[in-house]
């Protein structure tokens, strides 16, 4: 198995060595020790390989990722797993800011709680917080599946376009054109699935509250003339 | 960007440290700022005596011969401690006034960069490592310090522009952000009798809490007022004799790690700042609330 000391290597050669694996083969596990909070750990993997992260990680940790599985032993800074493309990124601790920021597939799990901005114009991703998400979250997010086991913070879903929102505690404020849904048949199978790819087996989907776009603000509305 | 740190000892066993484990803290954040860098450090406080760290473009010519100048004019117990580009300057603290407007005839290129019991500020343009290594920062002992990395963008790259900033006795601020009402808060403040040196945006918030706490609020509601009255990007790390504080505007786009341990608080504006920190593998880390006061007091 592969390990990178980055207390010893440098970031440049572990982030060339996950480009240069095959694509679409099978490789062996990666470890990476010591990342001591620096950025862009494993950024950019093209490959179905296993990155293991011993330590807490900087910015932007895992972003871009194709088809590997990033999973980080410690916190991660902003923006972790922004523009995922597939694959899954599991952090076992908390994320800062803008966490799968603009992500277009994968599965993005969070143990602990994330920041603000949680989502931020997501475009495809499922993200799933065992704990809290701060304000602005799920901003302009466009389309994926935002599943929250604890709290919101403020202004929950800003502007959104046709991303899910599941929330299982509360939510401190909605943000503009978002509203709270109905739970149908089919967002409780959603839901199941989500929670078991996230390997969340003591957590019922009917615990959840939906929230979704009003899509109020998808037509210029004639009221609001004056404000241009 | 900027990168900013702060460190407040619980555990008396690491004052001598304190200087080197700052100092490890800001080279780490070099590269969210390198135009210049500076610190605050709290270090023994002395009897009846009050520390002035003062500033010269032409330290040399500035400092030497400062002490018989100054008793001269009347200070008596004057003595001064050059170090590089600045000089501590250490009087009775019944004549702190009077050293200033001494100063002010004697030395007019000279600037006063803080004042009080405890504190002491050094800050110049250049690499955090430089600056640090100029006034032999990791050799000093204290109890709490912060300290800030600065990437320009309110006002001009000068020593005065660095931070901390210190506008009223034992007390220091470093940012991370922009203000968008600094203008018209200077007017306010000056009007109220605060003495502003700058034109930096920072500067005000430092006044601003300066003119709270003379109001008779503690660190912490001087905070919680900032959070109504100053209008922008901040993430503060704030230093008084016997307190350190932190506070995010409620938009909490400028980083902010913080850990604690029984031994220390620590601030980074990202947690690679905190990694060589003692025990930081047990400690609580955790991100500051937007919007959200936190201080600690000795």
């Amino acid at each position: 198995m592969p390990v990178f000391d980055l207390a010893t290597t440098e970031l440049r050669a572990l982030n060339q060595a996950l480009h240069a694996l095959d694509k679409s083969g099978a490789s062996e596990d990666f470890e990476i020790t010591n990342p001591r909070g620096a950025h862009a750990v494993a950024v950019g993997i093209d490959a179905p390989v296993n990155v293991t992260i011993k330590g807490s990680v900087g910015y932007y940790c895992a972003g871009m990722n194709e088809k590997a599985t990033v999973t980080v032993n410690g916190n991660a800074g902003p923006g972790v797993a922004e523009n995922m493309m597939s694959g899954k990124v599991v952090i076992k601790g908390d994320a800062s800011q803008y966490a799968g920021a603009t992500a277009h597939g994968g599965l993005l799990v969070i143990e602990g709680n994330a920041s603000s901005r949680c989502g931020i114009s997501m475009k495809g991703v499922d993200i799933v917080v065992k704990g809290n998400i701060g304000h602005m979250s799920a901003f302009m997010a466009q389309s994926g599946n935002l599943v929250v086991l604890g709290d919101a913070g403020d202004a929950l879903g800003d502007s959104l376009y046709e991303a899910r929102l599941f929330v299982r505690g509360t939510v401190k404020s909605l943000g503009a054109d978002c509203e709270k849904k109905e739970m149908r048949a089919e967002h409780i199978e959603l839901l199941t699935k989500l929670l078991a790819d996230a390997g969340i087996t003591d957590v019922k989907p009917e615990e959840f509250t939906r929230y979704g776009s009003a899509r109020t603000l998808y037509n210029f509305s004639v009221d609001n003339f004056d404000a241009y | 960007m900027c990168g900013i740190v702060g460190l407040f000892l619980k555990d008396k066993s690491l004052e001598p440290q304190l200087g080197a484990l700052l100092s490890e803290m800001l080279v780490t954040m070099t590269d969210r700022g390198p135009d210049s860098a500076g610190i605050a450090i709290y270090g023994a406080d002395q009897n009846d005596l009050v520390k002035l760290t003062i500033q010269s473009p032409e330290p040399e010519t500035d400092f030497s011969g400062l002490t018989e100048d100054l008793r001269k004019a009347g200070i008596k117990n004057a003595s001064i401690l050059p170090k590089n580009t600045h000089a501590v300057i250490t009087v009775s603290s019944d004549q702190i006034d009077a050293t200033r407007s001494a100063l002010e005839d004697l030395r007019p290129n000279v600037r006063v960069m803080g004042t009080g019991t405890a504190m002491e500020i050094y800050k110049e343009v250049g690499l955090p490592k430089d600056v640090l290594e100029r006034f032999k920062i990791s050799d000093m002992s204290g109890t709490h310090g912060i300290g800030h990395t600065r990437m320009a963008t309110e006002s001009a790259v000068t020593t005065l522009g660095a931070h901390p900033f210190s506008t009223g006795s034992d007390q220091c601020l470093v940012h991370n952000g922009s203000l968008s009402n600094h203008n018209n808060l200077r007017r306010e403040l000056t009007r109220e009798g605060i003495r502003l040196e700058t034109q930096n945006d920072s500067e005000v918030a430092a006044a601003y809490l300066t003119g709270e706490m003379a109001k008779g609020k503690n660190l912490g509601e001087a905070l919680t007022s900032a959070l109504d009255d100053l209008d922008g990007f901040f993430t503060f790390v704030v230093g008084t004799k016997s307190g350190f504080g932190v506070v995010r505007d409620p938009i909490a786009c400028k980083p902010a790690v913080m850990a604690e341990t029984d031994a220390y608080v620590a601030f980074g504006s990202e947690y690679r700042a905190l990694v060589n920190l003692p025990g930081i593998e047990d400690a609580r880390v955790w991100e500051p609330e937007p919007a959200t006061v936190y201080f600690w007091e000795h």
